[in-house]
């Protein structure tokens, strides 16, 4: 494989005339593929939802009368003589943003219509997100162990459980529905559908790479949410 | 952008990856060192608008795109701010509102 990284023109598109394309007569988003838009216009409308989740959160923090649980020590885990705070969430993390940056690596790859690389490096995003939901199943095992229940919990206000379960079922609802399509589009890129234009088995539609990069929309989506559960359920 | 006229060079790639790794430990950091009050609220906001900047901008290449589209997906998103703002006024209602009742039924 050759390495012509320095002779790349990268095309940036003006940053201008967006109300133009807007108007009549016009195509609104110029050069973007329809699969791309609707995926834009779906991660928009599942960053509300989140956001409905992440406020809910914040509302029912602040109006408590009673302690909030501390997430340190609530998501510590006991390595050796030691409690290391939040040391499971902390690889959590780590491992979503590995996966982040194998699935940047599959689209760099996929549109230079590199099929092996960019299966490699897909199946690579598929095992490093089974392996987060897994441990967001050995967290969850833990937690509901200790007593965590949506209308208790050990360690203080009782709105801890119904958060914490429908904040983060949520979000690993979303990684587990990415890792079973990774899987899919894993075999897929390896079969050739992207080279010889194969009709997908439901659409009937000719696989392009560009769907490549529309589930890395979705997967980077997965990852931008956890930044923001990270930040305000965890460390808060 | 169209499929194939869209190439990257490599090493942006990677400098948002590690980046992403460097902020992540940051803001684990933030928690392990303890602190308290706007330091560490400050601090856990600013490490997580950077990162989710980054991969908004970079690994979903919103850098790339037109403008059109990118006012298309981040101006609704002004509307989640409003509500925030909302809802944080509302608890603090709903909270007093409790320490009222809570001081007269005795609990």
């Amino acid at each position: 494989m050759e390495e012509s990284n320095t002779t790349v023109n990268v095309i940036v598109p003006p940053k201008k005339n967006a109300f133009k394309e807007w108007a009549s007569d016009q195509k609104a988003f110029k050069g973007v593929p329809w699969g791309k838009a609707m995926m834009w216009i779906f991660l928009v409308s599942d960053t509300f939802v989140f956001s409905i989740f992440l406020i809910s959160y914040m509302t029912v923090r602040f109006s408590t009368k009673a302690e909030w649980p501390n997430p340190s020590e609530v998501f510590g885990l006991h390595v050796g003589h030691y409690n290391v705070p939040l040391l499971l969430i902390a690889i959590m993390t780590f491992i979503l943003i590995t996966s982040s940056g194998t699935m940047a690596l599959a689209v760099k790859y996929g549109y230079e219509k590199n099929r092996k690389m960019c299966g490699w490096l897909m199946l690579a995003t598929a095992i490093f997100g089974a392996s987060f939901v897994g441990m967001q199943a050995f967290e969850w095992t833990k937690l509901i162990m200790e007593g965590v229940r949506p209308w208790e919990n050990p360690f203080g206000a009782p709105q801890f459980g119904a958060i914490f379960f429908m904040i983060t079922g949520f979000h690993g609802t979303h990684v587990t529905i990415g890792v079973i399509f990774l899987f899919i589009m894993t075999r897929k890129t390896f079969r050739g559908d992207f080279d010889t234009g194969r009709r997908g088995y439901f659409t009937s539609q000719k696989s392009h790479y560009e769907a490549i990069e529309i589930m890395g929309l979705y997967w980077h989506f997965v990852d931008l949410v956890w930044v923001f559960i990270f930040a305000f359920f965890y460390l808060w | 952008m169209a499929e194939g006229t869209q190439q990257h060079p490599l090493k942006i790639y990677f400098y948002v990856w590690i980046l992403l790794f460097v902020l992540s430990a940051f803001s684990y950091w933030v928690d392990w060192y303890g602190f308290q009050g706007f330091t560490r609220w400050g601090l856990i906001l600013l490490f997580m608008m950077l990162k989710a900047g980054f991969i908004c901008a970079i690994f979903m290449h919103m850098w790339w795109e037109r403008l059109a589209i990118i006012y298309a997906i981040l101006v609704p998103c002004f509307a989640i701010l409003v509500f925030v703002f909302i809802m944080w006024h509302e608890s603090y209602w709903t909270l007093i509102v409790r320490r009222i009742y809570f001081l007269v039924t005795g609990n």
